[in-house]
């Protein structure tokens, strides 16, 4: 009955909070509503509440999806250089990250839900229940790992999480090698989203070798770049400590990743323009328009350009080191990646279509509302186990105090029962 | 009558009677707890693929399938099951010297397969090519609407499903609803496929078609004589494709675009028969397939008669 205790601390620490945070959560639940009531319409009548036809068959919904696996799997891959650096709050990055992991996929797994025709029969997709095409099919290995994925890292964050408030030492030999799992996994749904849509022959603008690499790379910029900003939130209103230092060597190499990710575009551009095949149909939609469809220009060179900003900001010392610069390097880059990923990645495959015919696709308001719904979710999920979290580990939140406390109290704050840092 | 058979009838309206009222309660339930209005029956939901289904199975699907469609559309359905013949690998070629881009195989295409009207699909294209350009499908224009055609400098190449003998959509489908039958035609399990669309991005030739909303087809225009795997009624939210009329075909009929086509571009026919109108052709005229280089080997050919 403990478990259950943990369970009903974290909903009680969940509500605590002042008026900005009400406001914030507040905000959240309308916007989700506004979501969860677009999506019934277009369950209702259909896909055709979107913008999304045969010519371009996959569209906003699919773009999120690909950037936010790259989030989810990035925020795990800090865990390295923690151990390299032995970074002190080690355990600290690896919940958090874990924890921004864990919304992530969420949100990516209801992305594919709403992108799909007929989301009743999602069961068959299952293995022994439906008829899983494994291994042909690329999209089952990427359910399979996502799954993993979510499965695996909630339960480290629970684990860790529960331990910390029964006041016990977590075990090693239960943790380490499940840490260890979740480091390669991450890698993995990232390259099996990347040879999604690279193992098409049909859709060269995807058919390229180096796009595992790049999603690798972007991924690495855009992950970090949540946590870079978070730690700093974390320092100010709890007593996290994260040494400046280790801010600034994440983002140092983050300014690495940029560097390799803006080197494979480059090389991606060169190889298109250069050989100058009628392949390159493709990229000149994307990077300077067809005719009078310009679409996606304002696009492409915003990502660009952010990019190559946010990598200088980040390569010169001097404004790495500073936390306003900073910040603005880690937003810039974060659009970038967004852009990059999400419909700089779709769209142009599908404009011109396999047929040569344009159509141009903008998101449908009912796709703007049901991201938007997602978003929120994922923020609220993400939110609740930040609270959680840091209740437990900052605030001396465990199984004593839950005891001595009424409720009234909780819902104050306690005074007296901060856990000093050790 | 005797009371036996009364009996038994009695019996049989209550278990149907039952059994609709629960689905409908269970569906208004689900309406007014989540607003979703849910268009499949309990058993469709939990209707297992049809090609492991077994015999007693099968016939008992369609059966209830036949009486739907039958009280839906006001029309006597058949649909049928019908399995390859043995011995046929089908193949089409198509004379593009004679194309002149009339459009009546897409819409003989339409009324035989019942594709939507409302949204509109065709599950052939019909693209205008320009002359001086060749087999350029990068300046090819679907939408060509003169008064009059052919238009002076320009020939047209209809393009559907190619048929591939290594078909990437069949590959990358996540849940195996879309197949390679053995006569070699691709068709698609209408109550199997979850509407990712994985194969339209797969697909180098566009064959494939969502059905983006609830389809609509006039009651008139109806085509009762069906296939399970290829021209019944579909539902919103799924693949269709090209099935060479899989319902037309697997009886010795040609596919309704070979029919209608005025200037007889069409040319239809077993691959396995060397004496076939087919097998003269690859063997005596000029073919090519579309994207050789992507290896998908179409069974779809395309040639310059004259
Ligand atoms: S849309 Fe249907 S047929 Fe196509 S890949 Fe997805 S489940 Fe398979």
């Amino acid at each position: 009955m403990k478990f259950l205790k943990f369970l009903r601390l974290s909903v009680k620490v969940f509500f605590r909070g002042g008026r900005y945070f009400y406001f914030w959560i507040g905000f959240l639940t309308l916007l989700m509503i506004w979501g969860a009531s677009g999506y019934i319409h277009q369950f209702n009548n259909g896909l055709i509440e979107t913008n999304m036809r045969d010519s371009v068959s996959w569209g906003f919904y699919i773009g999120n999806f690909t950037f936010l696996v790259g989030v989810a799997a990035a925020s795990v891959m800090l865990v390295i250089p923690a151990y390299l650096y032995e970074w002190k709050p080690i355990k600290e990055v690896v919940i958090f990250g874990e924890i921004l992991a864990v919304s992530s996929v969420l949100m990516c797994l209801l992305f594919i839900a709403v992108d799909m025709g007929r989301p009743l029969r999602f069961w068959h997709m299952l293995p022994v229940l439906g008829t899983m095409n494994f291994p042909s099919s690329i999209l089952t290995w990427d359910f399979f790992v996502l799954n993993s994925y979510l499965l695996l890292n909630f339960f480290v964050v629970t684990y860790l999480l529960y331990n910390a408030f029964l006041k016990k030492e977590y075990n090693k030999s239960i943790v380490m090698p499940l840490i260890f799992i979740s480091i390669p996994l991450a890698v993995g749904i990232h390259t099996v989203t990347a040879f999604l849509y690279n193992g098409m022959p049909a859709r060269h603008f995807w058919n390229s070798a180096i796009l595992a690499p790049k999603f690798l790379t972007s991924a690495f910029c855009s992950g970090p770049a949540v946590m870079l900003i978070l730690f700093q939130i974390l320092r100010k209103i709890t007593n996290f400590k994260i040494k400046d230092e280790v801010i600034w060597k994440i983002a140092e190499l983050m300014a690495y990743a940029m560097f390799i990710n803006l080197f494979l575009i480059g090389s991606e551009i060169f190889k298109e323009y250069y050989s100058d095949t009628e392949q390159l149909i493709y990229h000149h939609y994307l990077f300077s328009g067809i005719g009078k469809q310009k679409d996606l220009v304002v696009y492409s060179w915003s990502s660009l350009i952010f990019g190559i900003i946010a990598f200088c900001l980040f390569l010169i010392p001097k404004t790495r080191k500073n936390f306003f610069t900073l910040n603005i390097g880690a937003v810039l880059i974060y659009i970038s990646v967004y852009i990059e990923k999400g419909i700089g990645l779709i769209i142009p495959a599908f404009t011109p279509d396999v047929l040569g015919q344009f159509y141009i696709y903008t998101p449908s308001w009912t796709e703007v509302r049901v991201a938007a719904g997602i978003f929120s979710a994922g923020f609220l999920l993400f939110t609740f186990m930040v609270k959680v979290a840091i209740a437990i580990i900052f605030e001396g939140f465990d199984i004593d105090t839950y005891e001595k406390l009424k409720s009234k109290d909780i819902f104050r704050g306690i005074k007296g029962y901060h856990k000093e840092p050790s | 009558m005797t009371t036996n058979d009364k009996h038994n009838k009695t019996d049989k309206f209550k278990k149907f009677t039952r059994k609709n009222f629960l689905e409908t309660a269970a569906s208004a339930a689900g309406f007014m707890l989540t607003g979703c209005k849910f268009d499949s029956s309990l058993e469709e939901l939990f209707r297992q693929k049809f090609r492991t289904l077994s015999e007693a199975e099968k016939k008992e699907i369609i059966d209830r399938l036949e009486k739907k469609y039958s009280k839906k559309y006001g029309k006597k359905f058949k649909v049928s099951r019908k399995e390859p013949i043995e011995g046929t690998l089908f193949g089409y070629a198509l004379d593009l010297s004679r194309c002149i881009g009339c459009r009546r195989c897409v819409y003989a295409c339409v009324k035989e397969n019942n594709q939507s009207r409302k949204p509109q699909i065709h599950w052939i294209q019909v693209l205008q090519m320009e002359d001086e350009k060749g087999t350029d499908l990068f300046h090819s224009d679907v939408h060509y609407n003169p008064p009059k055609v052919p238009e002076e400098g320009h020939f047209y190449m209809p393009v559907a499903c190619q048929q591939c003998r290594n078909p990437q959509c069949t590959t990358v489908c996540p849940v195996k609803a879309t197949w390679q039958e053995p006569d070699g035609i691709v068709v698609v399990d209408y109550n199997w496929c979850i509407g990712c669309r994985n194969c339209m991005a797969a697909c180098p030739y566009g064959a494939r078609h969502f059905n983006w909303g609830e389809p609509h087809i006039p009651q008139d225009e109806i085509n009762p004589n069906t296939h399970y795997l290829g021209n019944r009624p579909r539902m919103k939210g799924v693949v269709e494709k090209c099935t060479f009329c899989i319902q037309r075909v697997r009886i010795g009929k040609y596919p309704s675009c070979v029919e209608i086509c005025p200037v007889g571009a069409r040319k239809f026919g077993n691959l396995l028969d060397p004496e076939s109108e087919i097998r003269y052709i690859l063997k005596n005229k000029r073919v090519f397939v579309l994207k050789e280089e992507l290896n998908t080997q179409p069974k779809f050919y395309y040639f310059f008669g004259i």
